[in-house]
């Protein structure tokens, strides 16, 4: 089986992912892109599973999607709150560590 | 439990006892640090009795392990050097506290930080002088930057955040450079089959020249540092003018010996053959010193700064003295540290109190006190035929046997050396005309002489100056072991008199 | 040589009684003088007991030692705390204990009226007990002892009236000269010490002929270098005429009797290394030579009475350090003429002293004039000692100046001719200067304020004056019968009489040379000063100008030493401050600065970070990458 095309596509959903998490400004989106780079990895993982035959990367991907399920559960709570106090989603209106 | 670890744990207990005292009662503090501190001086005063100064080995020693896999112990023990400076600490510490009564009130932080502060120092000056393990000495070494930090940075006058930081990061900076060197010890010694940090078993290893030169750079650099020894004075007279008139007595009488004391006891011991390597270099640093010191301090306005590079001057006779390597040189440098001691309280707290009473540490402002306040103009004046070295006074007899003792061996460094002496009666005499001779200015006028506690504070310190001048024999004799031990280790025998008899 | 039990008290008795005074304070204004002359009068009293006491004893066994306690060992060196009284000490002994006590009753009328005249004796019985130290210590360094005690002692009675900063200055300027001989007396100490392995008389006296010449010659211009010092020779002497900012007892008894002798005293103690070192003793000669010509010159143009005293003072002490270079044989006369300029010189200062005191405090000679009338017994004092310095027969000065002429000329040679010359040339410049002194005092027309009102001094002041002018008449005759002094110094010195066998001229020939140039010397001055401005006239001859300013001595101090000295400490004042230190701070600026700019990166914004950690990545991905390559 050739792994490669899998793992072409794994890198560009994180390469996807890693650009939007710096150039795109909406929280959310922001957000969403760095599931997309969990997901890529995820993808990877499996497809190592696959080639090597045993189910240690299935463990690994099923491992990833609980952390990104809580990271969703955090990442959401603080990015709704944000939005309360600040009537914006944006990731720059948030920059109170500067000062 | 020695008697040394029970001095060193007195002082602490007497920090303890203050820690659960009230904040607002300052004088009951007080009485208790002044009570501690007496106590420990009369410890140390009945050990001095105890010790044999017939025997040259280290005494009242004790060993207890500490970090067992690195064979780091809590070890101590004193020889004559170490005994002198102990009882010279022991008893500056409630002269200090007496004469300084009140300068704790105006700080940062409370009375009671103050005096505890300065007790755990006390401790801990105690303990760099008994260490017999090196990373034990080690980490007194830096640990009592911390206390003296927080009393320039609480407690003194003027910049006295930046000088306090000055302070610290250079002392620093020299103890990083120790700290590699000690390691490297360790790894040798490890290497040679017994690890250790015990001070006796370090001196027999044998070690390659290189290596040698590059540990004894290490430790010396911090004890140059520590001493200080030209170029790494600066951070002295910054300190100076901020510190309180106790605080410096003590940081240049005490803690600067940790100095010349290490520079004696590691860097001699340890490194005999790079010891050899470094002696031009370092005589040359030495006349330097002495020299560059009583030239800026002719040219110092602030009066505190003046007693600094004076002392830049006198630790340049002690770093001369002890790399002679004779036994007059060795034996006046380290009388020379216990005089010296003396002296500088009584320059720093008479000058303390000048400062005090006239608001201005300026020279200039000051004038004319010999008639307002003649206990003081004479206090201030004895202090100062002190440091010019007077005969009859105890730093005559140390200077004398250091210029003697190098004479032999370096004469262009003993000629240079003596030289100085005219330079220390300008800056002595120069001090002394514009504060206490002259009309008295107006503002002068009203400035009340030394009241009894004063008094009583800076006569122990005059009579150990003019007692030791005209019988140093007790303190000869416990020192003299000392500098024969040093002599043999280091293989060197005094040169001959050209002419026998 | 026998062991006392009694010399410590001869240092401990005055030395107590100033730290007493000083100690108790106001307390003991009431009786504080009476106590310190008593002091000081008991000292001479044991002195003359000694002195009896040797008497009593022969040859060798005339010196006593007594060791205090062990004062310095350390390895070889080892220094005790011991007394030595042989024949040269105890002429000083008695010398300081004896004029020192005749000026401590003349300072309980002369001072007073002053607030501080029990600080003022305290000094007095401080310098008694550091002069005795420096003539009684066995050995070099207790006699260091005694020198800078001497110097602290001369420092805080120049200063004593030091609330005027010219008077300060004068004090500090003389410690500090005094100092740079003490440099001297440290070297030659320590050159002794790495030659001999001792430092006391005894030892060095024993081994010095097995010295180097280098050795010897360099000991030898170190201790000369002391002498110069504290002796205000050439070329330091330029302390001795400030230091007349002290009260007069105190340039009497100081700064003319003794402690400015100590120098002769030094050289003579050190006759076996001198006498070993042809250099060393040429040296002393020059500087000897230069001095009394030095001094002579600039005391004839001072108008202030007690600085041409002092300039004289350096004169004739320039003639004993010529005396004590011409070996052997000048010793006892240089410690001769010291005993007898000790009289008569004193007894013109107390003189001096009475004049200002009837005048209040005036020291311009000029707004004197015709006051012998006023003050009759000072006058005939201070006439004694005039006919005493200026030599002439039977007085004093006659016996002892006229002996070192006479010595100088048979040095030999050249050297004689020049030396001789040079003593003769000082007498003559010595008999117009002091001729200038009494003429403008004493005699001639009234010049003083109305306001002024001379009287005689009382008894207390005059009656130390009469003694020591009794001492000015006869000192000289009974020292020199039948070679008294020189035969009782013998054992000190070591002359041999051999050295008289070729004489250049004889001895009659001598005092009438000198006479006749003392006489053209006095009529020069009587003839000049018929008249006297009152005023300082300005229009003078460049030698009276420069002799006016000291020969420039203190213009060349200033150009050469000082003014370079304060540059070189504002320079290094400078230096430490902008390199040393600079370099310090450099070090914290460049940690500070890189700080500064690296903190720009947090920046706050989440999507910045974000970009940094995945560089961070890449960069690590890459370098792990490149490694396992």
């Amino acid at each position: 089986m050739d792994i490669s095309n899998y793992i072409y596509l794994s890198a560009l959903l994180f390469t996807i992912g890693a650009i939007g998490v710096v150039v795109r400004r909406n929280a959310i989106v922001v957000f969403m892109c760095v599931e997309l780079m969990l997901n890529a990895a995820n993808l990877a993982f499996v497809t190592f599973s696959r080639v090597h035959g045993n189910l240690s990367g299935q463990v690994a991907s099923f491992f990833t999607m609980v952390v990104a399920a809580c990271e969703v559960v955090v990442g959401l709570a603080i990015i709704v709150t944000i939005y309360r106090s600040r009537r914006s989603a944006s990731v720059d209106d948030a920059s109170l560590l500067k000062r | 439990m020695s008697i040394l670890t029970t001095l060193q744990l007195l002082p602490l207990v007497g920090a303890i006892v203050i820690a659960i005292l009230p904040v607002a009662n300052a004088k009951l503090i007080k009485q208790v640090a002044l009570g501690f501190s007496l106590l420990v001086t009369a410890v140390s005063i009945f050990m001095a009795f105890a010790f044999d100064t017939g025997g040259s080995a280290l005494q009242f020693t004790e060993v207890r392990t500490w970090i067992s896999a690195f064979n780091i112990n809590y070890a101590v023990g004193i020889d004559g050097m170490a005994l002198a400076l102990i009882l010279m600490t022991t008893i500056l510490v409630p002269i200090v506290f007496l004469a300084g009564w009140n300068e704790s009130e105006n700080g940062r932080w409370s009375v009671k930080t103050f005096y505890i502060l300065l007790l755990i120092l006390e401790t801990m000056m105690i303990g760099v002088f008994a260490a017999t393990d090196v990373f034990l000495f080690y980490v007194i070494f830096e640990a009592m930057l911390l206390p003296v930090y927080f009393l320039i940075g609480g407690y003194g006058v003027g910049e006295r955040a930046a000088a306090a930081m000055k302070f610290l990061l250079y002392s620093l900076f020299g103890g990083l450079l120790m700290l590699a060197a000690v390691i490297g010890l360790y790894i040798i010694s490890t290497n040679q089959g017994g690890a250790t940090f015990d001070i006796s078993k370090l001196s027999e290893l044998t070690i390659d020249s290189a290596t040698q030169n590059w540990l004894f750079l290490g430790f010396f650099i911090a004890f140059a540092i520590k001493a200080p020894l030209w170029p790494f004075h600066t951070w002295l007279p910054t300190t100076a003018k901020s510190a309180t008139a106790g605080t410096s007595t003590l940081l240049l009488g005490v803690l600067d010996k940790v100095g010349t004391y290490g520079m004696i006891r590691f860097c001699m011991s340890f490194f005999p053959e790079a010891t050899k390597t470094f002696t031009p270099a370092i005589i040359t640093l030495a006349v330097i010193s002495i020299l560059y010191g009583a030239f800026l301090a002719i040219g110092q306005k602030d009066i505190n700064s003046l007693i600094a590079f004076t002392s830049i001057s006198h630790f340049g006779f002690i770093t001369l003295g002890i790399f002679a390597l004779t036994s007059q040189g060795l034996t006046g440098a380290i009388f020379y540290m216990v005089n010296h001691g003396f002296s500088t309280a009584a320059l720093f707290l008479t000058a303390g109190w000048m400062i005090k009473r006239r608001g201005s540490s300026q020279i200039a402002d000051f004038g004319g006190l010999q008639r307002v306040t003649p206990v003081l103009a004479w206090s201030f004046f004895l202090a100062g035929m002190s440091a010019l070295a007077l005969p009859g006074l105890s730093s005559f007899v140390s200077e004398f046997l250091v210029l003697l003792g190098s004479f032999a061996k370096y004469p262009v460094a003993a000629i240079l050396g003596t030289t100085g002496i005219i330079l220390a009666a300008l800056y002595v005499l120069l001090a002394v005309q514009r504060s206490l001779h002259g009309e008295t200015p107006a503002a002068n006028a009203g400035i009340p002489d030394l009241n009894l506690r004063e008094k009583i504070a800076i006569a122990p310190v005059i009579a150990v100056l003019v007692v030791l001048g005209f019988y140093p024999k007790p303190v000869l004799n416990v020192i003299n072991p000392t500098t024969e031990t040093i002599m043999i280790h280091a293989g060197v025998t005094d040169p001959i008199a050209k002419v026998a008899k | 040589m026998v062991t006392s039990t009694n010399l410590v008290y001869l240092i401990a008795l005055p030395l107590f009684s100033a730290a007493l005074l000083l100690l108790l304070g106001r307390i003991a204004d009431k009786w504080g003088h009476i106590f310190a002359t008593l002091i000081s009068a008991s000292v001479f009293a044991l002195g003359v007991i000694e002195f009896f006491a040797m008497q009593g004893r022969e040859g060798e066994a005339r010196a006593a030692t007594q060791k205090i306690f062990e004062w310095i060992s350390v390895g070889s060196f080892q220094v005790n705390a011991s007394l030595l009284l042989d024949q040269l000490s105890i002429c000083f002994v008695l010398l300081i204990s004896g004029v020192g006590t005749l000026i401590h009753i003349y300072s309980i009328a002369y001072m007073s009226h002053d607030h501080d005249r029990r600080r003022f004796f305290a000094y007095l019985n401080l310098f008694i007990a550091a002069m005795l130290l420096l003539v009684l210590g066995d050995s070099y360094l207790n006699l260091y002892v005694g020198w800078e005690g001497v110097g602290l002692a001369s420092y805080l009675l120049i200063g004593f009236w030091n609330q005027k900063p010219a008077y300060a200055t004068a004090a500090k300027k003389a410690f500090v000269a005094n100092r740079v001989g003490d440099v001297g007396l440290s070297l030659a100490i320590m050159i002794a010490f790495t030659q001999f392995g001792t430092v006391t008389f005894a030892g060095v006296k024993e081994s010095a002929s097995g010295a180097s010449a280098g050795a010897l010659t360099a000991i030898g211009a170190m201790l000369l270098l002391a002498a110069a010092g504290k002796s205000a020779q050439f070329p330091l002497q330029s302390w001795l005429g400030d230091a007349m900012a002290g009260p007069t007892p105190v340039s009497a008894l100081i700064h003319a009797a003794t402690m400015v002798t100590a120098g002769v005293y030094l050289i003579t103690r050190s006759n076996f290394i001198f006498d070993a070192s042809p250099t060393a003793q040429l040296m002393v000669v020059c500087v000897g030579a230069i001095t009394l010509l030095f001094g002579a010159l600039i005391g004839t143009a001072k108008d202030d009475i007690k600085k041409a005293l002092a300039a004289s003072t350096m004169s004739q002490i320039g003639y004993m350090i010529l005396a004590t270079g011409l070996g052997p044989v000048g010793y006892a006369f240089a410690i001769m003429h010291l005993l007898t300029h000790g009289f008569f010189k004193a007894g013109m200062f107390l003189g001096a002293g009475s004049v200002m005191h009837g005048m209040n405090d005036e020291v311009n000679m000029r707004r004197y004039g015709a006051i012998g009338k006023v003050m009759p017994i000072t006058a005939a004092t201070f006439g004694l000692g005039y006919l005493a310095i200026l030599g002439v027969p039977p007085f004093a000065g006659f016996y002892s100046k006229d002996k070192i002429i006479e010595t100088a000329f048979n040095a030999g040679g050249i050297e004689g001719i020049l030396l001789g010359g040079a003593t003769l040339l000082g007498a003559a410049i010595t008999a117009f200067y002091m001729t200038r002194v009494i003429v403008l005092t004493f005699t001639g027309t009234k010049r003083w304020d109305d306001n002024a009102h001379p009287h005689e001094s009382p008894f207390l002041m005059w009656a130390p004056m009469a003694v020591l002018a009794v001492g000015s008449v006869a000192s000289g005759f009974l020292l020199s019968s039948g070679s008294a002094l020189v035969n009782w110094l013998q054992p000190v010195v070591n002359e041999h009489h051999e050295h008289h066998a070729e004489e250049f001229l004889p001895p009659m020939v001598v005092s009438a040379m000198a006479l006749a140039v003392v006489a053209i010397g006095v009529a020069f001055a009587v003839l000049k000063y018929r008249t006297v401005p009152v005023e300082a006239p300005t229009k003078v001859s460049v030698f009276t100008k420069a002799a006016r300013k000291d020969l420039y001595q203190d213009s060349f101090n200033e150009a050469v030493f000082m003014r370079p000295g304060q540059k070189l400490t504002s320079g290094l004042v400078t230096t430490d401050y902008k390199i040393i230190d600079g370099l310090v701070r450099a070090v914290g600026w460049v940690v500070q600065t890189s700080a500064a700019s690296l903190r720009t990166i947090q920046n706050g914004y989440v999507r910045s970070y974000a970009l940094i950690m995945v560089l961070g990545v890449l960069a690590l991905v890459t370098a792990i990458w490149m490694v396992t390559l």
